[in-house]
């Protein structure tokens, strides 16, 4: 049984730092890009703006960018909880996050056309849960806005347009094919999550799990790290540049993740994160204190 | 680095060409889909005169009520400017707009108009909501906001040292086609191949 209204309060919390506060770790990749751009090129300028904004964001607790987007949200749960009540109290704090103006009301009936005003929706938050043996709850979540997620691709290998075949030189090309059709469209310089295999809907969720991973961690599989560096660098060499202006950063990461896939079906997920990389985490003990994750 | 201001006349804003920082003061109107489809319904004589010689910002502001009665803006970035790219050629026209304030650049039919009518597309940082809502300086009024909600009504707006960059100028440049086409040419080589498919 959990203290719903301290849990609310604990997600509310979390869902103000990740909109106004950008991680330490994007923070020091965007301040590594606006080293290596030229003095007086759009480029440096679109950077020195995105650090200045960052700092007033944290400084007056107001959201990092207007679309304060979509929670993804993955939670962690030891068994005997409801999942029912916990998704509640996420959906929840949405709505307290929207109604104290950390979140814009972002959720549109599609049907209709209608704001449902509140942040919260059908489908909206999504929420991923899974059981641990731990007896704590872990909650993470993205904040993932509309102009990144409109660039997000997914690639069936084969691909004979890109030369791309089933193995991880073809994950090269489509990749770096989706970097390019991106352009600076999702708010570049960004983050990309990418699922190898899976199904269409599993690849995509696994794609955006890949977004939680700091920016600085290694993958544990030896291939997949070797290939998050060659794309990272790849990437950066196809001068598209902070919002498409040119220059040296188009990436600020590169994280894969791969699954199991039917042998019929190789996909290539891509989730594009934008420069405002935004991320937050807590772990809620039994006895229901908060630890911030970063 | 130069300052723009606002309302502008055609030969400053020839002056203008792709690459330029400039920061922009004085008067600008906010306007996003509603709005562009509405402009073009019919000629709209009420506002009219706050988009003459003027710059629109495709913005969907997060705006906050005082108790006087006055509205700040408190984030306040730009939004995709291609979904306007159907209207925005003939609001420039029509309306005597000098500039397009958005993010991530317009297609061929607002860079001919920009040429034909001698007005700039300017592109915002997009995510800066922090930085470019604190150069909006006042509110001064505010259109259709019953009925399009406030992301899409039209706010007319004072700013201050409001930053932007020239992606596309009156004179057929555009930074957009340059990058993707240099892009599209380093993508070749990474590939190992001579052309990328497009």
């Amino acid at each position: 049984m959990i203290d719903r209204n301290r849990y609310v309060e604990t997600l509310t919390e979390m869902l103000r730092r990740a909109s106004t506060q950008l991680p330490s770790d994007v923070v020091e990749a965007l301040r590594a890009g606006q080293s290596v751009e030229e003095e007086g090129s759009l480029a440096r300028k679109a950077l020195d703006t995105i650090l200045m904004n960052v700092d007033l964001a944290r400084e007056q607790v107001a959201p990092i960018c207007q679309d304060t987007g979509t929670p993804v949200v993955w939670v962690h749960h030891p068994l005997g909880i409801s999942t029912i009540e916990l998704g509640d109290a996420m959906k929840e704090a949405v709505r307290q996050a929207t109604s104290r103006q950390f979140l814009r009301p972002n959720a549109v009936e599609t049907l209709t056309g209608r704001n449902t005003g509140d942040g919260a929706g059908r489908g909206i938050p999504f929420i991923h849960f899974e059981e641990w043996d731990r007896p704590e709850i872990e909650v993470r979540a993205l904040l993932k806005g509309g102009g990144s997620e409109n660039v997000g691709m997914q690639y069936k290998l084969p691909d004979n347009g890109l030369g791309a075949g089933r193995d991880l030189e073809g994950v090269r090309r489509v990749v770096l094919d989706a970097v390019v059709q991106a352009q600076g469209k999702g708010c570049a310089p960004g983050t990309l999550g990418v699922c190898i295999g899976g199904d269409r809907v599993s690849a995509f969720e696994e794609s955006k799990r890949q977004l939680l991973r700091p920016l600085p961690d290694e993958n544990p599989i030896a291939e997949l790290a070797e290939l998050e560096a060659v794309l990272l660098r790849q990437g950066n060499e196809l001068g598209i540049g902070p919002m498409g202006f040119g220059g040296k950063t188009t990436l600020l990461g590169v994280k894969l993740g791969a699954l199991d896939r039917l042998p019929a079906c190789y996909f290539v997920t891509i989730s594009y994160m934008c420069w405002a990389d935004r991320r937050a985490g807590v772990r809620i003990s039994e006895g229901g204190e908060a630890t911030w994750l970063s | 680095m130069a300052e723009l201001k606002l309302p502008a006349d055609e030969a400053a804003i020839r002056e203008l060409t792709v690459g330029d920082y400039v920061e922009l003061s004085g008067r600008m109107i906010t306007g996003r889909d509603a709005a562009h489809k509405w402009l073009l319904e019919s000629f709209r004589e009420e506002v009219a005169p706050f988009l003459q010689g003027t710059a629109i910002y495709q913005c969907g502001p997060v705006v906050r009520k005082n108790d006087d009665g006055c509205y700040d803006f408190v984030a306040a970035g730009p939004t995709t400017s291609i979904r306007e790219e159907p209207y925005e050629a003939d609001v420039i026209s029509q309306y005597g707009l000098r500039g397009v304030i958005g993010k991530g650049g317009m297609g061929p039919k607002t860079l001919d108009a920009l040429g034909r009518y001698g007005a700039v597309y300017l592109h915002a940082v997009g995510g800066a909501a922090q930085v470019l809502a604190a150069a909006v300086k006042r509110v001064e009024r505010v259109f259709m906001l019953e009925e399009f909600g406030v992301p899409e009504a039209m706010w007319v707006i004072d700013v201050e040292r409001f930053p932007v960059m020239v992606t596309m100028d009156s004179h057929g440049g555009t930074l957009h086609e340059e990058v993707e086409r240099e892009s599209r040419e380093r993508l070749a080589r990474l590939l190992g191949r001579e052309t990328s498919r497009v």
